[in-house]
């Protein structure tokens, strides 16, 4: 199972490769929307992304629920394959 | 519809010989041929297996997350756009952005974001298939990133016409300006579809050289062992606007974009009219509409394609729309070196119809070793000089489906 920061650390990777944020940036407070200014469609391939890189399901109802990196984090621990 | 003049204040290419204009004027001027063999793993089982690829890949000029929203189509166009945006010096003027427009054409569209994405769905099931796949791949988005680089409101326009679709973009933005709803038009085509399954469709047609072993005499339009045309890829574009806007801004002027006409076959869907009739019918209407004569036609950028047919029956029309009046009219095809590249191919010829006209020069035909003995037109075969004074040059574009575009342009 990755750590918080491996998982904060790979979403900050995909997040810089689909929408060209600087990965150090991307930290656990910050809002995908306000701070980093992701779009929904980028958001979509953020998600998808981390899904693969992960190995974790997170379906659409629960994305919209995700309004910051820590949100996603958290997430993605929760969810991760034991 | 008004008379207003349309002059052509900027240009913008990205081609098989060339990343810029400069470039690829030269590039023409001296011959040289954009064609090679695709080495991809792909292409291997291909009847053809030749293509003229971009000089100078899109990624390595735009931002890395722009390019990577974008189709490789929608690449082209920015590149071009943004730099016949500069040439015209409107980047840094002040710019009514509602009397702007944009007509950016493409035969085929964004066949390779909709295939790759097929691909992804095929492997790995929907959820990996892209939320961006469809404003990537819809023909119109290469016109609409362009129209949002520039801050283009007077209407974003995508004609489709198959290989006639550059030079009806070109008609489109005529019309936008003359009947007075833009004052700036940016004007061209983009194509890119160097893809197995667009040249393995081209191939079973009869349509593409097999001249696998001689890439770059693959292109030899009116040549007696012309076999096919060679795909090529990349975008052009022209900024084009009302002389008067022109002239209160003191912008430099390449040519005079002086009429444009459009017709069918109404024959075959990819067999052109052997008499070439619906071709000569827009030439003369181009013609017409500039208020030319056949004897101010001092040069001609045909199609000429390097297919048995096409190359001939185009002969033909330009004898008839010119009432014989030929002997003073240097042709070339310029496909000779580019290849042909569809939706983007009446842009980028008439981009060089322009600079004929403004450099006073002609492009040769490459690979024009022996003439077929049914053309007896004055053919280019090296660089030509064009004559000083007012003259005019003319553009064909015609495309599956029986579509004819001409574009008349006249010296400034």
């Amino acid at each position: 199972m990755a750590s918080t920061e491996e998982i904060r650390s790979g979403l900050a990777d995909i997040v810089n490769e689909v929408a060209g944020i600087p990965a150090d940036t991307v930290q656990l407070d910050k809002s995908f929307t306000d701070d980093l200014d992701v779009d929904s469609l980028s958001m979509v391939e953020v998600v998808v992304a981390a899904e693969e890189q992960f190995g974790v399901t997170i379906p659409d109802d629960d994305v919209k629920n995700l309004k910051t990196v820590g949100d996603a984090v958290a997430y993605i621990e929760n969810a991760q394959p034991a | 519809m008004s008379s207003a003049r349309v002059v052509v204040t900027g240009l913008g290419a990205t081609s098989p010989v060339g990343g810029t204009v400069t470039d690829t004027w030269s590039a023409l001027l001296a011959g040289t041929s954009g064609a090679r063999v695709l080495e991809e793993e792909w292409a291997t089982d291909l009847p053809a297996r030749i293509a003229a690829r971009v000089a100078v890949e899109p990624t390595e000029v735009l931002e890395r997350v722009k390019a990577r929203r974008l189709d490789r189509s929608g690449q082209f166009a920015l590149v071009a756009a943004l730099e016949g945006w500069a040439d015209s010096g409107l980047a840094d003027a002040d710019v009514d952005h509602d009397r702007l427009g944009v007509a950016i054409a493409s035969g085929i569209g964004g066949v390779s974001t909709l295939l790759s994405n097929y691909d992804m769905l095929r492997a790995k099931g929907p959820r990996l298939v892209s939320p961006l796949a469809i404003p990537m791949l819809m023909p119109n988005s290469p016109a609409a990133n362009v129209g949002l680089a520039i801050g283009a409101r007077a209407g974003v326009h995508t004609p489709v016409s198959a290989c006639a679709s550059g030079n009806e973009a070109i008609a489109h933005g005529l019309d936008m300006i003359r009947l007075g709803r833009a004052d700036v038009v940016v004007v061209g085509g983009t194509e890119a579809a160097i893809h197995p399954l667009p040249m393995a469709a081209f191939a079973n047609m009869g349509a593409l050289s097999r001249r696998n072993d001689d890439p770059t005499a693959a292109s030899r339009p009116w040549d007696v062992d012309r076999d096919g045309f060679l795909l090529g890829e990349g975008a052009a574009v022209l900024v084009i606007e009302s002389a008067e806007h022109a002239e209160a801004r003191g912008a430099r002027v390449y040519a005079e974009l002086a009429g444009a006409g459009i017709t069918a076959d109404s024959h075959d869907i990819a067999q052109p009219d052997p008499a070439g009739l619906g071709a000569t019918r827009a030439m003369r209407t181009a013609l017409v509409e500039g208020g030319l004569e056949p004897r101010d036609v001092v040069h001609i950028n045909a199609h000429a394609t390097s297919t048995p047919q096409g190359d001939v029956a185009e002969c033909l029309a330009i004898t008839n729309a010119l009432s014989g009046e030929t002997d003073h009219v240097v042709i070339t095809s310029t496909k000779s070196m580019t290849g042909h590249l569809l939706g983007a191919a009446g842009a980028l010829e008439s981009m060089a119809t322009v600079l004929a006209l403004h450099h006073r020069v002609v492009p040769p035909t490459i690979n024009l070793d022996t003439r077929d003995s049914a053309v007896k037109l004055d053919l280019a075969t090296e660089q030509r000089t064009l004559p000083a004074g007012d003259v005019a040059a003319l553009n064909n574009s015609f495309g599956f489906g029986g579509h004819n575009v001409a574009i008349a342009f006249r010296s400034a």
